[in-house]
């Protein structure tokens, strides 16, 4: 392999799961160049899934979360700084702090965050927050260990419903206000909202739906929220659970395809730029990338998932210190958990690429099932409850097509096996964000024509 | 030394949490619970653990970053 590709200046910026994993491989690949990571965040890496379990539990400080390393990394860290900018043609990043950092190859790990409460007054009032950081979950869980009156959830994505879940095992009263008809259907879909749903309410939830909470008040601090059905919630604490927003707007500047969908990329990890011409020194990972999945039409995805974050920076990596013909594409399966109410969810394929959802094994009622979504006759995702044994299987099928509903397995399988319709909702009803979501062929921006 | 588990791959066999209780905790039927950092005096039960682990989902090292804080 070429040597210089070992060699020179990599910088990543984004020091998180994505950024890491993607430094610790460039390490085990060879790289013997300069390696720089930079952060917005001042801790080192963490791991942010169980800030809305274990840490809201009370059963972990949020300190307690740092990310082991696989290996050494050897890098420059710059953390508590933020990227403004990026020079594609003199390859710089520039700094908050005003710094440049030249690169040779530079990759993009910049995640998402919390997407704030709209009103800024409101959203500063004593009691209101939003969860994306140790810092944030430290916050809540020091509220929540005061033992609030009530704690309102706005938004029933699956962040919201697992901070419900930690309120109730808390014992706390806990109102949920979702704007679509149930949580989780916008990575879900309506038949598994439906069962959330349930489930929410059968362990104490308050929960509203078709809702939208309209004003959050309070003097200074926050004593309740008006809701769009003219009923008042009296909550010393609420959590913004409206979804994420990808972190791109250091980029507007740089000629790359960024945008609020995310940084899209092609199958190698290599950012487009806003022609659609595809980059060779900037590469994009992890929760803020949007790239083409076969298994799906090709169309562009966006995740927020753990899984995605480490897969993709390993490929990310790879092809940074690889020449062309050696490169690999990112085609995992996508996959994620979430523990709520005491049970395991487990997701692979994309539910909403789907059209049908059949009920393959166990039922509702036992509170283990797999569920396996189907479009235009093909099996593309399975989801299981207290059941994840059995993904492995599903998986395979969504890897080589196979036909929707799939034959039926094990002793569990209910009678009929009746496909009924998946239900998947428009992103634009929900509060919460789907966290998968499937964003077409086409580039955030329009083009217009410049003239030099 | 600090843990992670990769809980797309763990299938709750709940070896783990035979191995080092005091670490990994079965939270319902099949969702595993475990505290990050460790307390010292488990870490050999918790590398036991690690080891055990049917589909190699626990991952055991260094805290990142250790040296730049
Ligand atoms: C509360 C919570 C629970 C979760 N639970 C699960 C779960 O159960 N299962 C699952 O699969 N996934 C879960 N996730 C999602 C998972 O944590 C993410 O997919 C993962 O963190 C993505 O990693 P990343 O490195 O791509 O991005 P991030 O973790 O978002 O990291 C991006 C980093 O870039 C930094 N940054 C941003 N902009 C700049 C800039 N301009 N300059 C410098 N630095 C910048 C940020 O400070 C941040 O540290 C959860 C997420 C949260 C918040
Ligand atoms: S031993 Fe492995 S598979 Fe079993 S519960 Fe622990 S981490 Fe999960």
């Amino acid at each position: 392999m070429s040597g210089d590709l070992r060699d020179g200046r990599i910088v990543i910026v984004g020091a998180s799961l994505a950024g890491l994993r993607a430094a610790e491989t460039l390490r085990e690949k060879g790289f013997a160049g300069s390696l720089t990571l930079v952060g917005e965040d001042p801790r080192p890496p963490y791991d942010r899934p169980p800030l809305s379990k274990q840490v809201l539990l009370g059963r972990v400080p949020a300190e307690d979360t740092g990310l082991p390393l696989r290996r050494p990394v050897d890098a420059q860290w710059k953390l508590g700084v933020r990227a403004t900018g990026l020079d594609p043609i003199e390859k710089r990043v520039l700094l908050a702090n005003g710094e440049q950092l030249p690169f040779d190859r530079l990759l993009i790990t910049t995640g998402t965050r919390a997407r704030p409460w709209p009103n800024p007054a409101e959203a500063a009032l004593d009691g209101v927050f939003t969860l994306r950081t140790s810092e944030d979950a430290g916050r809540i869980a020091e509220r929540l260990d005061a033992g609030p009156r009530r704690v309102l959830v706005i938004g029933a994505g699956f962040t919201g419903s697992e901070i419900a879940s930690a309120c109730r095992e808390r014992g706390l009263d806990v109102t949920v206000a979702e704007r679509g008809p149930a949580p989780l259907v916008g990575a879900l879909g309506g038949s598994f909202g439906a069962l959330a749903a349930k489930l929410q309410r059968a362990h104490g939830v308050d929960l509203r739906c078709g809702v939208t909470v309209t004003a959050l008040t309070g003097n200074g601090r926050l004593t309740g929220a008006e809701l769009s059905d003219g009923s008042r919630i009296e909550a010393d604490i609420a959590v913004v659970a409206l979804g994420a927003i990808r972190n791109t707007e250091w980029l507007a500047e740089s000629g790359l395809a960024a945008g609020p969908r995310g940084l899209a990329c092609d199958a190698g990890c290599r950012a487009f730029n806003m022609y659609g011409i595809v980059t060779d020194d900037v590469f994009v990972a992890g929760d803020v990338a949007r790239f083409p999945h076969p298994l799906f039409e090709y169309q562009l995805l966006s995740l927020e998932h753990w899984g995605n974050a480490v897969e993709q920076a390993e490929v990310a990596a790879h092809n940074m210190v690889s020449p062309g013909p050696l490169r690999r594409p990112h085609l995992a399966v996508p996959a994620f958990w979430s523990s709520q109410f005491g049970l395991n969810i487990k997701s692979v394929g994309v539910p909403t690429f789907s059209d049908q959802v059949v009920l393959a094994q166990g039922s509702p009622k036992e509170a283990r099932l797999v569920a396996v979504y189907g479009y235009r006759g093909r099996v593309t995702a399975a989801v299981s409850v207290n059941q994840a044994k059995s993904l492995e299987y599903y998986q395979r099928l969504i890897e080589t097509a196979a036909p929707f509903p799939p034959e039926p397995v094990g002793t569990d399988r209910p009678e009929p096996m009746t496909p009924v319709p998946s239900d998947v909702p428009d992103p634009a009803v929900l509060s919460h964000g789907p966290t998968v979501a499937l964003t077409g062929h086409l580039p955030d921006r329009r083009l217009t024509l410049v003239r030099r | 030394m600090n843990i992670v588990v990769d809980l797309n791959r763990c299938q709750g066999y709940a070896q783990c949490a035979f191995l080092a209780p005091q670490v990994f905790e079965m939270h319902g039927e099949e969702a595993l619970m475990y505290l990050p950092v460790p307390p010292e005096d488990q870490l050999e039960r918790v590398r036991r653990a690690a080891a055990a682990c049917p589909v190699q989902a626990i991952l055991v090292g260094e805290e990142a970053g250790a040296d730049v804080r």
